[in-house]
């Protein structure tokens, strides 16, 4: 199984991944995700009939913390707001979803 | 004083002896970065002379007893550092200045190390050249018109380049290796969970870990035993305890069994020098007492392929955070890799495609781990080398994506089953630098360091260093 990704394809995973493509780049994107999708497809060859995904290797499961604040981490409201593009009385503005 | 020629071994005697100073030392380190950064570009950010200065001299006025005394250290871009600027190489942090220290920069400065300054990188790790660096790429201190291999790309030839005398660097599928192989360096990758992940900027979650470029093994060790164990900000960290590995390299290879993995070394379009060079340094693992036997690892030729659908899709989710309203950029400020890394991550999560790519890549990842648990009953070690070529030409691989992923053929298929490696320098063609692997089991540092160290005492080409 190998697939080709459409233009149509693409502008749709574009979107959910929150990406936007130039439109001069359509064609490079499309040949290069055709090219690395035929190159993976060979995983399709592989019998895997009953065997276990693994999603991680280190064996551990359900590890916890103590459920105590943990003040030297939390930082200060100047400190988390040091960064953003814009504040508003110590809030980050974000784009509006609402007109 | 010299830094290129100089060890944190023989650094810290030379402090404790006072032949010369931290000043001395990281004053040293600044002259070669004015001297070589501008045509190297192996620096995004150096601290200021006078801060730098100022903790050399507090370093000075102590008995220098801390492991890492007035060590000058470089960190990866993609380490969190308080007050440093941190780009992840990339465009979208190019203003990014952390208010806080990943737990391996606060376990290094706590050592004594000083930060001098943060190494170019692939944007957010995804590349095996450097080239991806979204500002500009990092050239080789061994030959300025090849890569120095990436990732971790200025880490290594802030190294080589004597700026420092060890560098940070994260290993998702091969880069601290490569460039430690391209850089005639050791470069550790750990075993997943034996160091934490913590303000680390992530790129594949269940893959990433967090090594270390030197230019010894024994140095490499010393800063392992700093940055190692549990943390309780990564859930993923071992409580196993991590051992004085400094105190234990001495040993003898007698009765030591090492495997050769058939797969690696009967690859189509591997170069013969680079064959030879690793056969040769094998002959001499052999000559010192060890035993060589033939492995098998039979599902190395899906790895790659394994790989490269599970590691983009935890790039998709994990890069999904970058919205550009806490800090950063906006998302039109990614470069193209990693656009086309989230494209390929998206589109094998997503609905209709998920059982045929990540579910099935998930399968054959347990296959194969299940590889290596099985040759790692049957040997103590594996070798392979670390590259199929030499440093390559800048530009050669640039526009395939494909053929650039495939320099790591050796390198994936380790962060797939998590358990630790490190590249050795094993040699020369021409000018040009060659390394090996030495792979162990989960939690085997012990035993790769070791056998670095006997193959390392015998054979010293750290000692080649570049002429520039």
């Amino acid at each position: 199984m190998s697939d080709t990704l459409t233009s149509s394809d693409l502008a749709h995973i574009a979107k959910l991944v929150n990406l936007s493509i130039d439109a001069d780049q359509y064609d490079l994107f499309s040949s290069q995700l055709t090219a690395i999708l035929d190159f993976v497809s060979r995983l399709q060859e592989v019998p895997t009939k009953n065997i276990a995904p693994t999603a991680q290797v280190t064996g551990l499961t359900n590890v916890y913390r103590d459920d105590v604040v943990d003040q030297p981490r939390i930082l200060t409201q100047k400190d988390a707001l040091a960064n953003a593009h814009e504040t508003h009385n110590g809030f980050f503005v974000v784009p509006a979803v609402f007109e | 004083m010299e830094i290129k020629a100089l060890t944190i071994q023989s650094a810290l005697a030379g402090l404790r002896t006072k032949q010369f100073t931290a000043v001395d030392v990281v004053g040293a380190c600044l002259t070669n970065v004015k001297k070589f950064n501008e045509d190297y570009q192996a620096l995004l950010a150096v601290v200021d002379e006078d801060v730098l200065m100022a903790q050399a001299k507090d370093i000075d006025a102590t008995d220098y007893s801390l492991p890492l005394s007035g060590i000058p250290i470089v960190l990866k871009d993609l380490f969190t550092s308080d007050g440093i600027r941190t780009t992840a190489g990339s465009k979208v942090l190019e203003q990014y200045v952390p208010v806080f220290d990943a737990t391996v920069v606060a376990k290094l400065k706590a050592a004594g190390a000083i930060i001098i300054g943060k190494a170019n990188q692939d944007a957010w790790g995804h590349g095996s050249s450097g080239e991806n660096s979204d500002y500009t790429p990092t050239k080789n201190p061994y030959d300025p018109s090849r890569v120095p291999g990436g990732s971790s790309s200025g880490s290594a030839a802030a190294v080589a380049l004597g700026m420092c005398l060890a560098a940070t660097g994260t290993d998702t599928g091969s880069s601290v290796r490569l460039p430690a192989a391209f850089c005639n360096l050791v470069g550790l990758k750990p075993t997943y969970g034996r160091v934490s992940r913590y303000g680390i900027i992530a790129m594949a979650s269940s893959f990433d870990t967090i090594g270390h470029i030197t230019k010894t093994v024994y140095d490499n060790a010393l800063i392992c035993e700093i940055t190692a164990g549990k943390d309780a900000y990564d859930a993923t960290t071992s409580e196993i305890p991590v051992p004085q590995y400094t105190n234990k390299l001495d040993i003898k290879l007698q009765g030591v069994k090492i495997g050769l993995p058939k797969e690696y070394f009967g690859l189509h379009g591997m170069d013969p020098r680079v064959s030879d060079v690793t056969r040769t340094a094998i002959k001499k693992l052999e000559d010192l007492g060890a035993r060589i036997v033939d492995v098998s690892l039979p599902h190395t030729s899906v790895a790659m392929a394994c790989y490269y659908i599970l590691v983009p899709s935890e790039v998709s989710s994990n890069l999904a955070r970058f919205d550009g309203v806490r800090f950063g950029n906006g998302r039109e400020t990614f470069g193209m890799e990693a656009k086309r890394r989230m494209m390929i991550g998206t589109y094998a999560l997503s609905s209709g495609y998920y059982d045929a790519y990540y579910k099935t890549a998930a399968q054959i990842r347990t296959l194969i781990k299940k590889d290596f648990d099985d040759v790692f009953g049957a040997v103590d070690v594996l070798v392979a080398p670390s590259s199929p070529t030499l440093p390559f030409a800048i530009g050669q691989k640039s526009n395939d994506p494909v053929a650039m992923y495939l320099s790591d053929i050796f390198m994936c298929p380790v962060n797939i089953a998590g358990v630790p490696a490190v590249n050795v320098p094993c040699g020369f063609v021409g000018d040009l630098p060659v390394g090996m692997q030495i792979i162990g089991p989960q939690f085997g540092e012990e035993r790769i360091y070791q056998i670095a160290s006997i193959y390392e005492k015998e054979t010293q080409w750290y000692k080649k260093t570049p002429k520039i």
